[in-house]
């Protein structure tokens, strides 16, 4: 068990020939096992791509052809948006959304579209996508940093805005002996997919699942629901961070989503928040692995 | 992306919003010619800057002849402005706008911005104008009419309409009000904003309604489809190791400690700067060099923050994904021949080719006299934020 994506997911790339990643990436995750099946590229139908795999013109066609479930997006910004409704449209249920730089009303419209089709799931996009360790990844992240789940060890879910700070939390736990059974990265963007609290459910619900870290940073309130939530409806340990205590306001962190605006969004009112739902925080990144030991005690 | 006010004013006036009578001039002479063919007894004369804090350094004054625009504009142009927001070099001042002052009977406030709990944008309207809306929201959260915008629709007419009457204004100020707000969600959309608020929108004692200052802030990713904002761009205001920083594709932001960072990652970036202030130092840069980070972005970063004077010690921290370590070791070894580190280096790398790039780092030694390596984030701080201070 897992949740998201398990080693049957077939799995297509939007962007497939891409110098935008797509056809870097598609050959990772391939290398990686996971069952990539094809992939598309308006004008390239019919061909196939470095690793010979079936590039069709339309999600439709790659969906009817190969039954895939689940896309993952390289499609350069201007169009991303548009490729995330096709790819809803076409009958695939999970879109992970990696480009970076998609206009923000694009995205809500996006959102919009997706209400259409309420079984859909949409993680990002500006993430870096979803892994089960030792079945399925689909995204940029490097791959044998991550320990599949194995006799006698715990398995950390992982949920995270940020890409780099997952790797640090995947690193840090498997250096601990701890396995990992999936990691989301939710994206750096004010407006996406799955947020905090989507992926924490999961986890709660997920019975391979041990524990959960949550990886938040400054801008927004997403972080303070979702302690909210995980007051009143988790029972396993979580330990979490907050990235951007010394980031100051109205600037822009690297991430869209990353501002803290109007005095909202800061790290301390998160922190505080977690803390107060019982969630054990690390002070410094280098020290979630700890934090998890401290929650799995407690 | 910013923009100055009297751009936010043509961008807005174009847009069919009501705007008072206004001009832009450069020189003293053209700001006395202005207010004689404006022909209004008051004007108001503003320093064209980004910074705040105009007002209480002198940059913006009425005037009642073209002698008083005549001295009001010389002044601004030939001193630098000084506020709490410039620092105490200042800033020199090259346009100032001339409008017509008008007489204010109610201040009103009208705004939309982006509301990312609803992923969506929220329109916001209050009869408590003139002030920031974060402060009539902290005090007096009721006098905020708050509606959310149909994603693809936009505001509605009869939204408006209600909109202006919940502001407690009636009949045909109701219906300019309603007007404006329908223009101005109409504008969001357009120029793909992040804010786009009119605060004050003003009730003239002459029953008018006008906007008299606008926010605007524009979504970056949409840049692209926006060649007349980028026209705009003003960057002269902008610190210049930012902007040499954005030519090389790097995500650099200066800020005003001696402990710089570069790091691959925004999350990553941003934490290490957090691990810095947690040993007790003070980060002089947020620097992300992203994941497709080639070897000549990388040099060129080195660069950018050995120009920064102030920098005593640099932390170089990479979770190598996309990012290679081999890469970066390579870059820091041709930076440190090439303009050599005159502060202490601390590496901290791990990820992807991770072993070659220690030994090249090891093999470079006698090139990197300054450099050492730590072993985790905790470490690297520990060592950098001794190293600065020695």
């Amino acid at each position: 068990m897992s949740i998201l994506v398990d080693k049957n997911t077939r799995v297509i790339c939007q962007g497939i020939t891409g110098s935008g990643g797509g056809a870097f990436h598609t050959k990772g995750c391939l290398d990686y096992g996971t069952k990539m099946v094809g992939g598309t590229s308006p004008g390239k139908g019919g061909t196939k791509d470095a690793n010979g795999l079936p590039v069709f013109d339309t999600v439709e066609q790659a969906v009817r052809a190969l039954g895939a479930t689940a896309s993952m997006i390289f499609v350069p910004p201007p169009f991303a948006a548009d490729a995330i409704c096709e790819a809803a449209a076409a009958g695939i249920k999970l879109i992970v959304a990696i480009t970076e730089g998609i206009p923000v009303l694009d995205m809500v419209k996006a959102r919009s579209y997706l209400a259409g089709y309420p079984d859909v799931i949409l993680v990002g996009p500006n993430c870096p996508g979803v892994i089960t360790p030792g079945e399925c990844k689909i995204g940029i992240m490097p791959g044998y940093i991550h320990q599949p789940p194995a006799a006698g060890k715990k398995n950390v879910g992982i949920v995270s805005r940020s890409g780099t700070l997952t790797y640090e939390a995947v690193w840090q736990t498997t250096q601990m002996g701890f396995a990992q059974s999936t990691c989301v990265g939710i994206g750096g963007d004010p407006v996406k997919g799955l947020e905090f609290i989507d992926v924490i459910r999961m986890f709660q619900n997920d019975p391979q699942t041990d524990a959960i870290i949550m990886i938040g940073e400054i801008g927004g309130t997403a972080e303070e629901q979702a302690a909210a939530f995980i007051k009143d409806h988790v029972t396993k340990p979580v330990a979490g961070f907050i990235a951007g205590r010394t980031a100051p306001p109205g600037k822009r962190m690297g991430h869209a989503g990353a501002i803290i605006s109007g005095g909202e969004g800061t790290a301390e009112s998160k922190i505080a928040a977690m803390r107060r739902a019982g969630i054990v925080v690390a002070d410094s990144p280098a020290d979630m692995g700890k934090a998890l030991m401290q929650a799995a005690k407690k | 992306m910013k923009i100055h006010e009297y751009q936010a004013r043509e961008l807005l006036s174009k847009a069919g919003i009501p705007v008072p009578p206004a001009g832009v001039v450069e020189t003293a002479d053209a700001a006395r010619d202005a207010f004689i063919r404006n022909g209004l007894p008051v004007q108001v004369i503003k320093a064209q800057v980004f910074a705040g804090g105009r007002g209480k350094a002198g940059f913006v004054k009425l005037v009642k002849s073209a002698d008083e625009a005549y001295q009001a504009a010389h002044f601004m142009l030939n001193n630098r402005m000084i506020s709490v927001q410039t620092g105490p070099e200042g800033i020199a001042v090259k346009k100032l706008l001339i409008a017509a002052a008008v007489d204010i009977a109610h201040e009103y406030y009208v705004g939309l911005v982006l509301d990312r709990a609803k992923s969506g944008v929220t329109v916001m309207a209050s009869a408590e104008g003139g002030v920031e809306i974060e402060t009539v929201a902290e005090k007096n959260p009721e006098a905020i009419i708050r509606r959310t915008m149909h994603p693809t629709i936009g505001l509605m007419p009869f939204e408006a309409r209600n909109i202006a009457l919940g502001m407690g204004l009636t009949g045909k100020q109701a219906a300019v009000t309603a007007d404006v707000l329908l223009k101005l969600s109409r504008f969001f959309v357009q120029y793909d904003c992040s804010i786009a608020e009119i605060n004050p929108l003003v009730l003239t004692k002459t029953g008018e309604i006008m906007a008299i200052d606008a926010k605007l802030n524009f979504d970056d990713n949409a840049m692209f489809r926006h060649p007349d904002l980028q026209a705009m761009k003003d960057d002269t205001e902008t610190d210049p190791l930012e902007v040499r920083a954005a030519a090389a594709n790097l995500n650099y932001i200066k800020l005003d400690g001696d402990i710089a960072c570069l790091v691959n990652g925004a999350g990553l970036a941003m934490s290490t700067m957090d691990v810095i202030g947690l040993h007790g130092g003070k980060p002089a840069n947020f620097l992300d060099v992203g994941g497709g980070v080639k070897k000549e972005g990388a040099i060129e970063a080195f660069r950018i923050l050995l120009s920064d004077k102030k920098v005593r010690g640099i932390l170089v921290n990479i979770f190598g994904g996309i990012a290679r370590c081999d890469l970066i070791a390579e870059a820091l070894i041709q930076a440190g021949k090439e303009v050599g580190f005159r502060v202490p280096v601390v590496v901290r790398l791990e990820g992807t080719n991770v072993e070659k790039a220690r030994e090249m780092l090891a093999a470079a030694r006698g090139d990197l006299p300054t450099l050492q390596s730590a072993t985790d984030l905790n470490d690297a701080a520990r060592k950098i934020v001794a190293a600065a201070a020695a």
